[in-house]
């Protein structure tokens, strides 16, 4: 059994109260639902939905992929499974004759107990991709107005500025302009190059960075005028990377923003796409968004900042002058590894860089996710305790390595852990790849 | 009696047969229909090396990680499955069927192991029903259909087993046998039985998104 | 001021070498070029925290603590985005604008570039200024703006209601709008995105968004009737006062016209439609199939597909030839009226037409050379970046504008050098 403060928490987590959801909740009528599922499940989907719903046969042994159902005493309802049976299943057996109370139920359940990580895809024999599911009923709820307020906010945020957090453009510039004057105190010649049409190299990142994290682009711009990379960052819209609307189920949006992505790096006419430490956004431009206009593939090679590190130290081109001392241990974020296999290239830059590096287990394509992907930790503050609850198994997977820093090159991870981190008071760092690799890499005297 | 032995293994076993290849035939052509006529895209990124890599991770004991965390689970699935279908297909008096009317034959199974995986395609059923009664997480998905389902699978191999040992009433058994195995092979394509077909399916295109896209293991 | 017919189209070579500017200041940055490409121009450092731009080794007189945004107009002025005792405004040929802004970005040139206009914002209101002449009111957001093709007007979408952090129901309200010369629509709009000016400058249309599921075309303010799942960019007709936009219909792409759908394909993805500039024809970059890209002509989509992407769609002058840059496979060729040139490159830039119509031309890129190609054969000069070509106005004569080794290179040669 679980601690009785987890068991508290989920009590407390009984009464949410999010205005995204129960302003949206108040304005269903029972046709309005049924029209909207019906629309959905005819015009949208197809032989996935249908093949996954038919195939299943309740084996439950999906279950252990999840750590909201490891981590919450094995209660079946947060069982991959057990969300679908809360969701989809009643959606289609009752043919989305389902009331207002299953509708705010299925919208918690499919935004806030599920990070979309894909680690039950590789627990089911059959392969259903539940994922897929619950944003089919982020879809749906998209549809139906019900989306909780924090994420929707994100969303209108993308829909307005082409990125997550209302960055101005006059901010993402004057913060460029600014990061590259910072830069210029350690190394005197220091550019941030924008707007540099034919460079190599597009670098784009997540709107954290200039709101929050601007060290971040101060740091890649050391890596990237050490390396001595041709590298551009745009000066429009364009230049963030992210996407909660990809998690909203609003797949126009992320249409548009993805649009508007790629349009800059092609404006660019760049060689390929680098972008920071990130995951969802990883998701987004290489799976997901690209997808939805009709990419097969990103149109311009994208590549995630981990396999970008692991190229510069083979080739030379960054070098580590001295090795990080403290004992690190690294988080494998689900879009990069289950979504691109870069585990042993994150281990080859951790290595080169880290003499003690403790696995944690499991690992690679099995690690469990860190409960703030998937825009869980983007639906806000109304659902950390849930949050925190839902992935005890995190924290002691965590505290089994004794490590004095995790690693965690993904931004929602790195929150998310960080998080996990304070609530089971656990004595470790959080930290970036970037932020070693910063502090260790030879750079000009 | 001796009637409805005529009418069950003859016009009612023709239809099973029909309804049955029928049937799965129809289900696998629609699912790929369904797929050309509304996601498309899914054929451009399967993959035949992915695809079979996926499934073959999966229909070997112990060779993904899930399978290894679930031992008994494992060996039960295996060994049911495994006898489920051949013990019917291998069966000596079933192949003495096929030969009276259709002068056919194949290699039959020695009675006595046949009889051993009917008991254990049995015990098996009856795991499956302690599952379903006892895993809170397995407790908590299933429904009605799932115990019918259940049913429909045991019934064929309980009554062929009590047939076989031709205890009381065995003749009138056998009757529900064949009733229940026609019933079973109709139950296939027309229920949740059908991932008898589409886990191949689903399994491959997971493997290809996971293999040819993502470049990661899903097993 | 310099029209075309004033430019040298003699054949010769015109250098200037940079590479003494590299000594006399702390660093170069990315250097521009004229269009008639007699300039060579980069922002330079002078030390101790100041900028200046030089312009052909002469550089501008009053030093600045920032600079970018550095572009020479289409008229051959230089302009640059300046910042003094922390205040931005524009230097046009080293002339400062009077007005002074908070931050200033987003330059924009009328299509002889005449008119200069650029994005603003000043204690946190945002707004555009022409030719020093700044709206009069200020939003409290600004993007998408754009200068009309002629240069008179301004546009942009903006925002006329304020928005705290959450207010998702405010918002689903509308708080956007488009703004002509500062005015705004009479109504709000959820969103608004991607303003385009009719060829007269008297009208903008625009996509907007009704509802979170509800999209459609605003021209002058007025929404069309009909409802789509999604719209792209609305174009007006050279001449005629109508509009049409790639539209979203029941899950598949086709195009309308002042919201009739008047193509009768429907397409995975459909986008950056065309008129020819006569008005007769209207391209649009197609998706037929899924992973497959291509031009159609009047919905009537090329043979050729490609997988990867389809950019930079252009007619000739006369509206007869369409030519387009296309990606497969990583590599990079033109493609002119569904014939694909045989080579491919690394990088291929946007393809241009000789003002006749007969040649096309496009920078292109392999192995990090740069050179320019004209009908499907590269020359083999090579140099280490390229700009655009530019044909002369017969045709005969081709404008080359290139670096390599620090310098800059002018080379005028005739088209047939390249072409055969």
């Amino acid at each position: 059994m679980g601690d009785p403060a987890v068991q508290n928490d989920a009590a407390v987590e009984a009464k949410v109260v999010d205005e995204g959801i129960d302003r949206g909740v108040e304005a269903l009528t029972p046709e309005r639902i049924e029209s909207v599922i019906n629309q959905v499940f005819e015009k949208e989907t197809g032989a996935r939905l249908q093949a996954y719903v038919e195939t299943c046969v309740h084996c439950g042994l999906c279950s252990e992929a999840c750590h909201f159902y490891l981590s919450n005493d094995k209660d079946p309802k947060f069982s991959p499974v057990g969300k679908v049976k809360q969701t989809i299943w009643e959606m289609v057996k009752r043919k989305g004759r389902v009331d207002a109370d299953f509708i705010r139920n299925a919208v918690e359940v499919a935004h806030t107990q599920c990070n979309l990580c894909k680690r039950c895809a590789m627990y089911c024999p059959f392969g259903i991709d539940i994922a897929y599911l619950m944003l089919v009923v982020r879809r749906i709820c998209h549809k139906l107005g019900v989306t909780p307020l924090y994420i929707q906010d994100t969303v209108n945020s993308h829909s307005v500025t082409m990125n997550q957090m209302w960055v101005k453009e006059d901010e993402w510039i004057d913060t460029l302009q600014w990061q590259e004057e910072e830069g210029r105190d350690e190394i005197p010649d220091l550019r941030i190059p924008v707007e540099k049409e034919g460079a190599d190299i597009m670098y784009s990142v997540i709107a954290p960075e200039p709101k929050f994290q601007a060290g971040l682009i101060y740091q890649a711009a050391v890596l990237m005028n050490v390396a001595g990379m041709n590298w551009t960052m745009p000066a429009t819209p364009g230049w963030d990377n992210s996407d909660m609307a990809m998690y909203t189920g609003d797949n126009e949006i992320m249409a548009r923003v993805k649009r508007s992505h790629f349009e800059t790096a092609r404006r660019l006419r760049v060689n390929k796409i680098v972008m920071g430490e990130c995951g969802h956004a990883f998701r987004s431009i290489y799976d997901m968004g690209n997808r939805q206009l009709g990419w097969k593939m990103p149109p311009i090679p994208v590549q995630h900042a981990i396999d970008f590190y692991d190229e510069l130290l083979r080739e030379g081109k960054i070098r580590i002058a001295r090795k990080f001392e403290k004992s690190v241990t690294l988080h494998d974020p689900c879009n990069i590894v289950r979504g691109r296999g870069l585990h042993e290239k994150s281990r080859s830059v951790v290595r080169a860089m880290c003499d003690n590096f403790i696995e944690m287990h499991p690992n690679r394509e099995h690690n469990y996710c860190c409960a703030a992907g998937g825009g869980v930790i983007n639906c806000g503050p109304p659902y950390k305790q849930k949050r925190m609850a839902g992935n005890r198994v995190k924290a002691e997977q965590l505290a089994a390595t004794k490590a004095e820093v995790l690693i965690a090159p993904c931004h929602n991870c790195h929150s998310g852990l960080e998080d996990i981190i304070h609530h089971y008071k656990l004595d470790m760092e959080v930290k970036f790849i970037l932020d070693i690799l910063y502090e260790c890499m030879e750079k000009p005297e | 009696m001796h009637t409805i032995y005529q009418f069950v293994s003859g016009p009612l076993a023709w239809i099973a047969f029909i309804l049955f290849a029928g049937g799965c035939i129809y289900r696998v052509a629609a699912l790929l229909h369904t797929v050309y006529q509304k996601e498309r895209f899914i054929f451009s990124y399967m993959s035949w090396r992915h695809s079979l890599n996926s499934i073959f991770h999966w229909i070997i004991p112990f060779a993904s990680v899930n399978s290894r965390k679930h031992p008994v689970m494992t060996v039960v699935t295996f060994v049911f499955h495994i006898s489920l279908i051949l013990v019917p297909i291998f069966l000596l008096s079933h192949i003495v069927l096929w030969d009276e009317a259709w002068n056919i034959t194949w290699p039959a199974l020695p009675d006595g192991l046949a009889d051993v995986m009917t008991v254990l395609v049995i015990l098996s059923c009856v795991f499956f029903l302690a599952r379903r009664i006892v895993l809170p997480e397995v407790k908590y998905v299933t429904s009605a259909s799932d115990y019918v389902i259940l049913a429909i699978v045991a019934a064929p191999f309980i009554t062929g087993f009590y047939a076989y040992h031709q205890w009381p009433g065995y003749s009138f058994v056998m009757i529900l046998h064949i009733l229940a195995g026609e019933i079973m092979l109709i139950a296939i394509p027309f229920s949740r039985l059908r991932h008898m077909l589409f886990s191949v399916f689903t399994r491959a295109y997971m493997g290809s998104e996971f293999g040819g896209v993502r470049h990661a293991r899903d097993w | 001021m310099s029209t075309m017919t004033d430019w040298d189209f003699d054949p010769g070579e015109k250098v200037i070498s940079m590479k003494e500017w590299k000594e006399r200041y702390e660093w170069v940055e990315d250097p521009q070029v004229s269009p008639d490409g007699e300039n060579v121009a980069a922002v330079v450092n002078l030390g101790n925290g100041e900028f200046t731009v030089c312009n052909n080794g002469e550089a501008w007189e009053s030093p600045c603590e920032k600079i970018w945004c550095l572009r020479f107009s289409p008229d051959g002025r230089l302009t640059a985005i300046v910042c003094q005792e922390m205040e931005w405004t524009m230097s046009v040929d080293g002339t400062f604008w009077d007005s002074r802004f908070d931050f200033l970005w987003n330059t924009r040139f009328s299509d002889d570039g005449a008119h200069i206009a650029a994005a603003w914002q000043n204690d946190l209101t945002y707004g555009m200024t022409l030719d020093d002449v700044s709206w009069e009111t200020g939003y409290s957001n600004m993007s998408g703006m754009c200068l009309s093709p002629e240069g008179g007007k301004t546009a942009a979408v903006v925002q006329t209601i304020g928005l705290n952090e959450g207010e998702i129901f405010k918002f689903a309200e509308g708080a956007y709008t488009a703004a002509l010369n500062g005015k705004t629509w009479p109504r709000n709009f959820m969103n608004v995105w991607d303003i385009a000016f009719s060829s007269n400058s008297e009208h903008i249309a625009a996509e907007v968004r009704l509802d979170r599921t509800t999209y459609t075309i605003a021209v002058d303010g007025e929404t069309w009737k009909q409802r789509y799942d999604c719209v792209w960019t609305p174009k007006f007709h050279p001449s005629e006062h109508k509009v049409v936009a790639p539209v979203r219909v029941a899950g598949a792409w086709t195009l309308a016209e002042n919201g009739v759908l008047i193509w009768k394909n429907r397409y995975l993805q459909l986008w950056q439609t065309l008129y020819s500039p006569c008005g007769k024809h209207i391209a649009a970059i197609v998706s037929p199939a899924y992973g497959k890209w291509t031009m159609a002509k009047d919905d009537q989509p090329w043979n050729n597909r490609f997988g990867e992407m389809v950019s930079d769609p252009v007619f000739s002058p006369n509206g007869d030839r369409l030519a387009v840059s296309v990606k497969d496979n990583g590599k990079w060729t033109l493609a002119v009226n569904d014939q694909v040139w045989g080579q491919w490159f690394n990088r291929v830039w946007g393809p241009v037409f000789s003002p006749d119509g007969r040649y096309v031309a496009s920078r292109v890129e392999s192995d990090g050379k740069f050179t320019c190609a004209v009908n499907g054969k590269a020359w083999e000069k090579t140099y280490d970046f390229c700009l655009d070509p530019v044909f002369s106005p017969d045709g005969d004569r081709l404008l080359v504008r290139a670096f390599k080794d620090g310098a800059y290179y002018r080379i005028v040669i005739p088209t047939t050098q390249i072409a055969g």
